[in-house]
């Protein structure tokens, strides 16, 4: 067994939570620059060279991306031969989180409870997944996600009937519906099959995925592609005002699922697509 | 079309503001999102005075992040305007007369902003970093308590903002999008 104290989990999960924020990851970043070179509207590429600035004055001052920080949405895929010692996991990690938040600056938007809504002032606690895999390694992944793109995201419980063509039109409905509200160019993840949960957590999980990656399933990597252009073709365009950067890639991640249901997921981020990843 | 205006934000002026135009503000503004909104409600509901005259001022839906040292502000960008829209319209109708935030608002919103002759401006979403740099004064002048979701009073310089409602109807999201998605055909 490999011993790994807590603490060093504290420690990155801070200087991740700040990273994040700042700095957008290189597969973003180049999407980014790519999508200005080929918008074709004056409105959306002058849109697209204020994002440019921003992001230039974000990781120059320090200034949060977005001050949407988001809440903390964390994947540990802890390999089964290590052993935290020095504490608890889950505590440890929320600790980076709550040192991250307050000393790197970034926006509290936590509440404590969904109705009483008080403000737990530290951005605590994150959402955090754990994977079981093989090995003596743990990978964290840090995505904090703002909420004016996850308040367009939807799940489908689609039938078996509806095929791919249900699966396609799903997608379009919800960035349609999402449309100048995401902060487009957003980034589509889609999960499809498994449960209600498990495609949702797949579809999340999709976002974390490099923009510039596709499906190894060949027929996935196809609706892939087809939807990136299909919803490039809405005409919503960067911020919503009209153009043909909507999106700047759909990931799309599929599991198993029962014999009577077509689960699909859609989960919407916007342009500031944050995920920073470490292996310890 | 490019414009520079200076608050406040009269009724003559707002006529003259289309959807469309690129506008840069100069002057006093002021946030409240979410939060604050809903206070403000209450305070109406319960017959008492709001912390700010909404006679020609500019709403910013807005919550920053916190400030470092030597600054006015935080990243300062726009929030989802349609979380305010239940209660946008009694405030238009109250003399509010501009609003800046991202996303699409409700009939009841834009009814609102045609009949007081206001004007519904959207800002970059997700460009707070930039925005911050157009304000350069920052002060909390009602519902501490609320932390980022306060009322701030703002002292903004050319901040950028393009008309998406205007008073005569006009709706940028809806003309810009039908435009291009032929465009992108």
């Amino acid at each position: 067994m490999r011993e790994l104290h807590v603490s060093e989990i504290t420690k990155e999960i801070k200087e991740m939570c700040i990273e994040a924020n700042h700095f957008l990851s290189k597969d973003m970043d180049i999407a980014m620059k790519n999508a200005l070179s080929t918008e074709k509207t004056p409105l959306g590429c002058q849109i697209l060279t204020q994002l440019q600035e921003n992001l230039q004055i974000a990781g120059e001052d320090m200034i949060p991306i977005c001050q949407d920080t988001g809440m903390a949405v964390i994947f540990v895929e802890i390999g089964q031969e290590v052993h935290f010692i020095g504490g608890s996991l889950e505590e440890a990690i929320n600790e980076g989180v709550r040192q991250g938040y307050t000393e790197g600056f970034l926006r509290k938007s936590v509440v404590g409870d969904p109705l009483i809504r008080e403000n737990t002032k530290d951005n605590t606690p994150a959402v955090i997944h754990y994977e079981m895999v093989t090995g003596d390694k743990v990978t964290i992944t840090v995505a904090p996600k703002g909420f004016g793109s996850e308040n367009m995201s939807r799940v489908f419980m689609l039938k078996p009937a509806d095929g791919i063509e249900g699966v396609k039109n799903a997608v379009l409905t919800a960035v349609k519906d999402a449309g100048p509200n995401a902060c487009p160019p957003m980034v589509v993840g889609v999960g499809i099959g498994g449960t209600f949960e498990k495609c949702a957590l797949l579809a999340k999980k999709a976002l974390t995925r490099p923009v510039d990656s596709h499906s190894h399933i060949p027929y996935v990597k196809e609706m892939e592609e087809e939807l990136l252009q299909k919803i490039n073709g809405l005409g919503i365009g960067p911020g919503g005002l009209g153009g043909t950067t909507t999106a700047l890639a759909v990931n799309i991640n599929t599991y198993p699922t029962h014999i009577a249901g077509l689960p699909v997921a859609v989960n919407i981020c916007c342009h500031v697509n944050r995920h920073v990843v470490r292996t310890l | 079309m490019d414009k520079h205006m200076h608050t406040p934000l009269t009724e003559e002026m707002a006529k003259e503001l289309k959807a469309g135009d690129y506008v840069y503000i100069t002057g006093t503004i002021y946030t409240a999102r979410d939060a604050a909104h809903k206070r403000m409600q209450e305070t109406l509901d319960a017959g008492g005075e709001l912390p700010i005259d909404m006679k020609d001022t500019i709403i910013y839906y807005m919550g920053p992040s916190p400030a470092r040292e030597g600054r006015p502000i935080g990243s300062a960008g726009p929030t989802t305007a349609s979380r305010m829209d239940k209660y946008a319209p009694k405030l238009l109708d109250l003399g509010l007369k501009g609003m800046i935030g991202k996303g699409k608002r409700s009939k009841e919103v834009l009814d609102a902003v045609v009949r007081n002759y206001a004007v519904y401006f959207a800002a970059v979403g997700g460009a707070g970093a930039l925005l911050s740099k157009a304000i350069k004064a920052s002060e909390v002048v009602a519902y501490d308590d609320l932390g980022t979701e306060a009322i701030r009073k703002l002292e903004v310089e050319n901040f950028p903002v393009i008309v998406v409602a205007d008073c005569e109807g006009n709706n940028l999201y809806e003309t810009a999008v039908k435009e291009y998605a032929v465009l992108s055909e």
